[in-house]
C-alpha cells in the first residue's frame, strides 16, 4: 500500500502497463493527470491539435505495435471530440484505452456536480457506452489501480476493442492508500480461448474432404498474431487465402495462394474463387455487407467453418455449418496439428492450377505514359520503393480502396485502415502513432484531399513532436468516392462534391513547417517518396490526379459476388 | 421462422448503469424488450433481469450472445416456458359509477382471485398475479366499466425443480 493521489495513481498505473506514449489534449478537468506527467520522463506525452486525432494516433499506435494505444482528454468537449475515434476503434477492434476528465463527483465544498449541468460536463460514459467494449466512472481514488489493471485486461484480450475511464477530477485529486496488483478477476467476463475439440474435429474432416478451400482470413488473424499458423494451414490445404479489407496484410500477398482483397473493391480472383469453393474458412472476420455483398449470393455452395473469438459473431450475418469459438491462432494450430496426421503437404493440385489460372486471367494491368498519374500505378510505384516492412495507412474514399487494391501487403500490421466506420480523417493521426510505434520504419498515409482536410491540423503535431511521416495526397479536386457513385448511380449529377483547388497542399504544408512537394509525372513522384522516407520531417507529397477516375472492380451496393463489374459500361 | 415470446433471465451486476448498458444494447441491435422486471437476488451485489422478447429463434440466439457479451452481465439463460413458474402482477383501477357496478366488479375479482386493495366512492383498485393471459383477460372483462389506470410489473419467472439461474 502506498498513498498517493488519484492522478498519481493512474500514472502510477499507466506505467506498470508499460504505457510509454500517451496522445492526448490537456483541459481543466485532467489538469491533476497532467501535472504529474511533467514529472514523468516514462511517458512521452503527445500534444494532438484536435481529440479525435489523439484516439486515432492511439488507434494507428495499437495497430501497428499490437500493444494498447492510449488517449486523453479533458471533460465535456474533449470527451465528446474523442468520440469518433472511440467509434472507430470500436468497430475495427482495436484496443486503446481513453481517459477523460469529468467534473467532480463529490466537490471539495460537498456540492455534488456530475448531473447538474456543470461548466464542460457532458456524459461520457452514457455517450460512449454503445461504442466501449467497458467503461469506467471511479467514485474514489482509492478505485484507480484495479480499473486501470482491468481496463488494460479488457481492452487486449477476447475481441479487442476501446475501454474508457472518465475520471472525476475530485477522485483525480484525492489522496488515498493505492493497492496495485497483477490479478483481474471480473466475474461476467471471460473470453473464450481454447477451441472445442469436438468442433476442431469436425473441421478437420470436412477440410479434409475439401475439394475447393478457401480461406477469408479477417482481422482476426491479425489481432492474434496468428499469420505464422496461417501460412502454414493455406499451404498443407493448397488453399488460397483472400482477406476482407481488416485482414489486408495478415498473409503474404505475393504468395502464389493470396487472391488479395475481398468486397465491394475487392480483386475478381478473390471474387470469382470464393464463389467456386466447397468449403469456406472463415477466420477473424465478421461478414460485413462490405465484405459479403448480398447475403443469399455468398458462397451459397459451399460448407462453412467460422472461427471467431465473439461468440456473438458466430450466426450474426451468415449461418454457418461449424462454428469454432476460440482465439484464431488456437484453433489454427489445433486444426493443422490434426489436418496433418491425415494430409500431406503436395506440391500442386487440381485446385491449385485452377487458382493460378484464373489469377493469370484476371491479373490487372496497369499502363500508360510516364505523365499519367493513375492512382494504380503510383500505389504500384510506391510498393517498389518502400521496403516490406513499411506501415501504410489509408483515409477513406477512392483512395483507401486503391490502396487496399493495389498495394501489395507482405506483413500482418503493415497496412492500416478505417474499415468498419469508414471514417475519413483517420489515416494521417494513425501514422503519427504508428510512426511513434515504430520510429524506425516509414510510415506513409495514402490520402484524398477531402479526407487528409478532416485532420491535417496535426501536421503541427508531427512536427513539433519530430515524428515525420509521409503524407501522399492523391488530390482530385473532389470527393471522389461520393462522386464516383453519383457518376455511376445518380447521373452524373454532381451535388456537393466539388472541392476547388484549395487549399495549396504545398503551402499548407510549410505553413506548419512540413515539407511540401508537388509532383507531375510518375519520376517525380518516385523521388519525392524516396526523399520523404528519409526526411526528418513531415512531408506532404500533392499528387494531382484527374477527378473523372473511379475504382473498379466493384460490386454495386446491393448486388452479390457475382455482380462484379469490372467497368462502367458493364454497368 | 416462427415469432413467439421467449423469456430471457439474467444475473448481472448489481450496479448504476448496467440497465442502461443492456437497454441500450437491446435498441442499438434493434431488439424489441416486450416487457422487463429488474430486482435485487439472493445476493445483494447481483440483480436479476427477467426479460420478454418476441421473435424467431435466430433473434433469441443473438439477443443472448449480445447480452453474454456485456460485461456487468454475468449469465444468461432462455427459461424453457414449459417447466417454469412465470407471473406478473397489475394494478387495475377501474371507474365504478353505481353500487351494481361495485358488486359486479367485486365479484369478477373474486373469480380472477384479484384482490381489491382500494376503493373510494367513483373506483376501485383491484391488484392481481398470474400468468400475462390472465391479466390481459381480466383487464378486458374490466374495459365495460371504466379502466381508468393500469401499472403492470412486467414477467417475473422462476424454472421448476432444482434447475436455476444463479451464481455460486
Ligand atoms: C467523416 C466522414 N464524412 C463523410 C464520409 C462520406 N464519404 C465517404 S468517401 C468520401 C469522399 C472522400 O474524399 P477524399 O478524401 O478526397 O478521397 P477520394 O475518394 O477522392 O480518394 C466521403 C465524403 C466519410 N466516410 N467520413
Amino acid at each position: 500500500m502506498t498513498k498517493m493521489s488519484g492522478a498519481q495513481a493512474v500514472v502510477e498505473a499507466l506505467k506498470r502497463q508499460k504505457v510509454e506514449a500517451i496522445f492526448g489534449i490537456i483541459g481543466g478537468a485532467v489538469l491533476p493527470i497532467y501535472d504529474v506527467l511533467y514529472e514523468t520522463p516514462e511517458i512521452r506525452h503527445i500534444l494532438a491539435r484536435h481529440e479525435q486525432c489523439a484516439a486515432h494516433a492511439a488507434d494507428g499506435y495499437a495497430r501497428a505495435s499490437g500493444r494498447p494505444g492510449v488517449c486523453m482528454a479533458t471533460s465535456g468537449p474533449g470527451a465528446t471530440n474523442l468520440v469518433t475515434g472511440i467509434a472507430n476503434a470500436y468497430m475495427d477492434s482495436s484496443p486503446i484505452i481513453a481517459l477523460t476528465g469529468q467534473v467532480n463527483a463529490f466537490a471539495v465544498n460537498s456540492s455534488y456536480l456530475i448531473g447538474k449541468d456543470a461548466f464542460q460536463e457532458a456524459d461520457i460514459i452514457g455517450i460512449t457506452t454503445p461504442v466501449t467494449k467497458y467503461n469506467y466512472q471511479p467514485k474514489k481514488a482509492s478505485e484507480i489501480p484495479k480499473i486501470v489493471k482491468q481496463a488494460f485486461y479488457i481492452a487486449t484480450t477476447g475481441r479487442p476493442g476501446p475501454v474508457l475511464i472518465d475520471l472525476p477530477k475530485n477522485v483525480q485529486s484525492e489522496t488515498a492508500e493505492m493497492k496495485f496488483t497483477d490479478n483481474v478477476e471480473i466475474r461476467g467476463y471471460k473470453p473464450k480461448t481454447d477451441p472445442h475439440l469436438g468442433q476442431v474435429k469436425k473441421a478437420v474432416e470436412l477440410l479434409f474432404k475439401a475439394e475447393r478451400p478457401v480461406i477469408l482470413a479477417g482481422g482476426g488473424i491479425i489481432a492474434s498474431n496468428a499469420s505464422p499458423e496461417l501460412l502454414a494451414l493455406a499451404e498443407l490445404l493448397m488453399s488460397p487465402v483472400t482477406t476482407p479489407l481488416m485482414g489486408k496484410g495478415c498473409f503474404p500477398e505475393n504468395h502464389p495462394l493470396s487472391l488479395g482483397n475481398l468486397g465491394m473493391h475487392g480483386t475478381r480472383a478473390a471474387t470469382k474463387l470464393i464463389l467456386e469453393a466447397d468449403v469456406l474458412l472463415a477466420v477473424g472476420t465478421r461478414f460485413s455487407d462490405r465484405t459479403t455483398g448480398k447475403l443469399d449470393e455468398f458462397c451459397p455452395d459451399a460448407k462453412i467453418i467460422h472461427i471467431d473469438i465473439d461468440t456473438a459473431e458466430i450466426g450474426k450475418n451468415v449461418d454457418v455449418d461449424i462454428p469454432i469459438v476460440a482465439d484464431a491462432k488456437k484453433a489454427l494450430k489445433e486444426i493443422y496439428k490434426y489436418l496433418t496426421k491425415k494430409l500431406q503437404k503436395k506440391e500442386s493440385s487440381q485446385w491449385f492450377k485452377r487458382v493460378q489460372e484464373v489469377k493469370d486471367q484476371l491479373k490487372d494491368e496497369v499502363s500508360g505514359g510516364e505523365k499519367d498519374l493513375k492512382p494504380p500505378r503510383l500505389i504500384k510505384e510506391l510498393r517498389k520503393i518502400l521496403p516490406n516492412n513499411a506501415i501504410v495507412t489509408t483515409e477513406v474514399g477512392q483512395n483507401q480502396m486503391w490502396a487496399a487494391l493495389h498495394f501489395t501487403a507482405y506483413e500482418p500490421r503493415t497496412f492500416i485502415s478505417s474499415g468498419g466506420l469508414g471514417t475519413m480523417g483517420f489515416g494521417f493521426p494513425a501514422s503519427i502513432g504508428a510512426k511513434v510505434a515504430c520510429p524506425d520504419r516509414p510510415v506513409v498515409d495514402i490520402a484524398g484531399d477531402g479526407s487528409f482536410r478532416m485532420t491535417e491540423q496535426d501536421l503541427a503535431c508531427s512536427v513539433q513532436e519530430k515524428i515525420p511521416v509521409t503524407v501522399i495526397v492523391l488530390n482530385n479536386s473532389v470527393l471522389g468516392m461520393v462522386a464516383q457513385w453519383q457518376r455511376l448511380f445518380y447521373g452524373r449529377r454532381y451535388s456537393a462534391v466539388n472541392l476547388g483547388s484549395v487549399p495549396d497542399f504545398v503551402k499548407l504544408a510549410e505553413a506548419y513547417g512540413a515539407k511540401g512537394t508537388r509532383v507531375g509525372s510518375l519520376k517525380e513522384f518516385s523521388n519525392a517518396v524516396r526523399k520523404a522516407i528519409k526526411s526528418e520531417v513531415t512531408t506532404v507529397i500533392d499528387v494531382p490526379i484527374s477527378p473523372e477516375e473511379n475504382v473498379f472492380p466493384m460490386i454495386p451496393a446491393g448486388a452479390g459476388l457475382k455482380g462484379m463489374v469490372k467497368s462502367e459500361e458493364e454497368l | 421462422m416462427d415469432e413467439k415470446s421467449h423469456i430471457i433471465a439474467a444475473i448481472v451486476e448489481h450496479k448504476p448503469g448496467v440497465l442502461y448498458s443492456v437497454a441500450n444494447m437491446f435498441r442499438r441491435r434493434n431488439f424489441n424488450i416486450e416487457s422487463i422486471s429488474v430486482g435485487p437476488t439472493e445476493k445483494n451485489d447481483l440483480a436479476r433481469m427477467t426479460i420478454t422478447v418476441n421473435g424467431d429463434e435466430k433473434l433469441v440466439e443473438q439477443v443472448i450472445k449480445q447480452m453474454n457479451k456485456l460485461i456487468d452481465v454475468i449469465k444468461v439463460s432462455r427459461l424453457d416456458p414449459t417447466n417454469i413458474v412465470s407471473r406478473e402482477m397489475a394494478l387495475v383501477k377501474i371507474t365504478t359509477h353505481d353500487a351494481k357496478a361495485r358488486s359486479d366488479i367485486i365479484n369478477y375479482a373474486d373469480i380472477f382471485r384479484a384482490r381489491v386493495v382500494d376503493v373510494s366512492s367513483e373506483t376501485l383498485m383491484a391488484e392481481i398475479t398470474g400468468g400475462s393471459d390472465k391479466i390481459d383477460a381480466f383487464i378486458d372483462l374490466m374495459r365495460p366499466f371504466g379502466v381508468k389506470e393500469v401499472a403492470r410489473t412486467g414477467i417475473t419467472a422462476l424454472s421448476r425443480g432444482a434447475k436455476s439461474v444463479r451464481i455460486e
